[in-house]
């Protein structure tokens, strides 16, 4: 059963198309993977689905009902089912470690503080990071500011986890421990939509890959089709260019 | 020089400090209140200007029009319209009530322009994350928006503190006591315009200097703590 | 409220009003300068002078920058005559927004010296520039962008307090209110249209500014904040 299902979606920041007819559904514990050149609309797919873009026609299910992006008590529980971690960590400056973990999860979902706390220090030790709780943002390395970010969607408990490039802000020796935290989840079965250029671990965790160019989804394919013998020509050019680069 | 020193113990009498006391007291007040209510209703009209929803629009575009005009009248002739607009209305002849109404006025709108450009300092991914964790426009502010953007706005907040104090001057001229009012009475009593004036001037300075250093050193202070 | 607004009366004065407003520009305009050039001497001093000299400025711009312009005004109009130094109101007021000015755009300039980044003029010795080249090419379009915005602002500010002239009996535009206000007492409509041409008069020149800044100084000012 399809948890997410996006049918024939637009969207445009300002004039520009970004998003042209998208097609995609996702099932239930799913990890599907975006790639494609940058601008090519990923990272605007993974905004759209928390309504930090609103569509501007089409339509997109979450547990089959329809969401209307016009409506706030609907945008609101879609950002209780869905999470995202922003490719710029996104952590508010002026909180440390700890309450930007529990900050939402106590304020806005009202649950009971005591609780939350000890579901934060959990996902943070689980993260590595049970050192740095007093630590703010800019005390932290990016690797580590971007694994408080994961704690911090963790901790609103939700369904469907969006990762937005999370990767490409880091040094390559601090890629791999964000990683692992991602392959922990994997394994624990949450659905994950992931935009990334890390193939080899697109290609790991993945049960399918999405690959977009120029605002429209271009192939949908198995990780193996889609690295070895993808059905489209763009795929084959962007997947050679990106391997042969490496 | 000699006629300066012969007129200072004349000068110094307790009637005249405590003449002048009560005008810097006047100079403070009018100040203080301007700029109590501006960042109060100054703040307001920031947030609202920063709202999305479509039908605030109106609103929005109200609040951008009065800041335009208020930043672009010269005090002397925002106050002098005021004073003749109460005279019509006649709702109240208290020179300091209409000195205060207009201090109030302009402050709100240079006041509300400085935090909102403090709001607009602060990334606009801090507003992603809040609004992806379900943050209302209010809770954004309040835990997330203000607690980082006072930094940027205390600064030059303070440096309007002190264009207030000075600007406070030009109240002299519906005849509100205040100090620059109070230098003028003392120089028609026939002390002389060096003293009258010199003495007004260190109590400007004594009301601004210490605001004046405090903003430096907090400017100082947040832009070493940022890296 | 039994009173009507007539605007009939006092439009006819608006050509009069308008060539006030022309005064009011000169005396901006002139303040300005004087204010950029000392400002600049005293920033030159405050960067490169010595300790003593340091003081001096330090102590001038403290000065005049914790103290009302209009009783600065005051001061040079009425307290210097006592040392026989008589001034006209024109050349009093010019004086002391001048000196005022100086004070303020002596602190904007000298941020701006402090932006130059070393490491683009040590890319520039290295390029072998001229030291006449590293001004025209990576000194001056750099301090230029940074300055542009403050000093914009700051003019304006200035155009708005050319109306304390009108207190020491200069007829620019605020004067020339006060002399019609005491010839036909309408005074909510003089001070309106006055109030309106301040607003047009900062407009046009917000929208130059913004204007030359973009095109020659790559400068990005809002014409509507």
């Amino acid at each position: 059963m399809p948890q997410i299902e996006i049918k024939s979606a637009n969207a445009f920041y300002d004039k520009l198309h970004v998003l042209k007819n998208i097609e995609l559904s996702v099932d239930r514990g799913e990890i599907v993977s975006l790639i494609g050149p940058s601008g090519s609309g990923k990272s605007s797919l993974l905004k759209m689905l928390v309504g930090l873009l609103i569509p501007k026609s089409g339509d997109v299910y979450l547990n089959k009902t329809l969401v209307n992006f016009n409506n706030q008590s609907d945008l609101r529980v879609i950002r209780e089912q869905i999470a995202i971690v922003f490719q710029q960590y996104n952590l508010f400056q002026n909180m440390n470690v700890l309450k930007n973990v529990s900050i939402a999860p106590t304020k806005i979902q009202k649950r009971n503080p005591k609780e939350v706390n000890d579901q934060a220090l959990f996902l943070l030790e689980k993260v590595g990071l049970k050192d740095k709780l007093e630590s703010y943002p800019d005390e932290l390395s990016g690797g580590q500011q971007q694994r408080v970010a994961i704690a911090r969607a963790l901790c609103l408990n939700p369904e469907i986890l969006l990762l937005d490039e999370i990767t490409s802000a880091l040094d390559p020796e601090l890629v791999k421990e964000v990683l692992d935290s991602i392959r922990l989840l994997a394994a624990e079965g949450m659905t994950m939509l992931i935009v990334s250029h890390e193939m080899s671990f697109v290609r790991e965790v993945s049960s399918r890959v999405v690959f977009m160019d120029d605002g429209s989804i271009i192939e949908v394919n198995n990780p193996k089709n889609i690295f070895e013998s993808p059905k489209e020509k763009r795929t084959l050019d962007f997947v050679g260019k990106i391997l042969k680069d490496k | 020089m000699e006629r300066l020193i012969e007129e200072i113990p004349n000068f110094f009498t307790i009637w005249n400090v405590i003449f002048l006391a009560k005008a810097m007291g006047v100079t403070f007040l009018l100040t203080a209140i301007g700029c109590i209510v501006g960042f109060s209703v100054g703040g307001l009209l920031a947030i609202f200007r920063k709202t999305k929803t479509i039908f605030l629009l109106p609103i929005r575009i109200l609040i951008v029009i009065y800041t335009e005009i208020f930043r672009r009248i010269p005090f002397l002739v925002s106050l002098l319209l005021f004073f003749y607009v109460f005279q019509i209305i006649k709702i109240s002849d208290d020179l300091f009530l209409i000195a205060t109404i207009t201090v109030c006025v302009i402050a709100t709108a240079y006041i509300g322009e400085i935090i909102r450009s403090g709001i607009e300092s602060i990334n606009q991914t801090q507003w992603d994350a809040a609004t992806a964790m379900n943050f209302t426009y209010y809770q954004t502010l309040k835990e997330i928006i203000f607690p980082q953007a006072w930094k940027v706005i205390l600064p030059p907040a303070f440096g309007f503190f002190i264009m207030f104090i000075k600007d406070t001057a030009l109240a002299s001229q519906i005849g509100v006591m205040e100090l620059t009012f109070a230098a003028k009475v003392l120089n028609n009593k026939g002390f002389s315009p060096l003293l009258s004036f010199g003495t007004i001037l260190i109590l400007y300075f004594i009301l601004s200097f210490p605001l004046d250093r405090f903003g430096k050193y907090m400017e100082k202070k947040l832009a070493s703590n940022r890296n | 409220m039994g009173y009507t607004l007539v605007y009939t009366q006092v439009l006819e004065f608006l050509p009069y009003l308008i060539k006030g407003a022309w005064i009011s520009l000169q005396i901006a305009i002139l303040a300005f300068s004087g204010g950029m050039f000392f400002g600049l001497i005293l920033a030159t001093i405050r960067t490169f002078g010595n300790n003593i000299s340091n003081k001096i400025v330090i102590c001038y711009v403290t000065f005049f920058t914790n103290t009302p312009q209009l009783v600065q005004i005051y001061f040079l109009f009425f307290a210097l005559p006592e040392f026989g130094i008589l001034l006209s109101p024109y050349i009093a007021v010019l004086l002391g927004m001048t000196l005022n000015a100086a004070a303020y755009l002596c602190e904007i300039q000298r941020a701006g010296f402090l932006s130059i980044r070393q490491n683009e003029l040590d890319a520039a010795k290295t390029l072998n520039f001229s030291l006449m080249q590293q001004v025209k090419y990576v000194i001056l379009p750099h301090i230029m962008k940074v300055l542009f915005p403050p000093l914009s602002n700051h003019y304006i500010i200035m155009t708005l307090g050319t109306s304390m002239a009108a207190i020491f009996g200069v007829e620019e535009l605020t004067g020339r209110a006060f002399n019609i206000n005491s010839e036909t007492f309408r005074s909510v409509e003089i001070f309106s249209i006055t109030a309106l041409i301040y607003i047009v008069i900062t407009f046009i020149a917000t929208f130059l500014l913004a204007v030359i800044g973009r095109y020659f100084f790559k400068a990005k000012i809002r014409i509507i904040q």
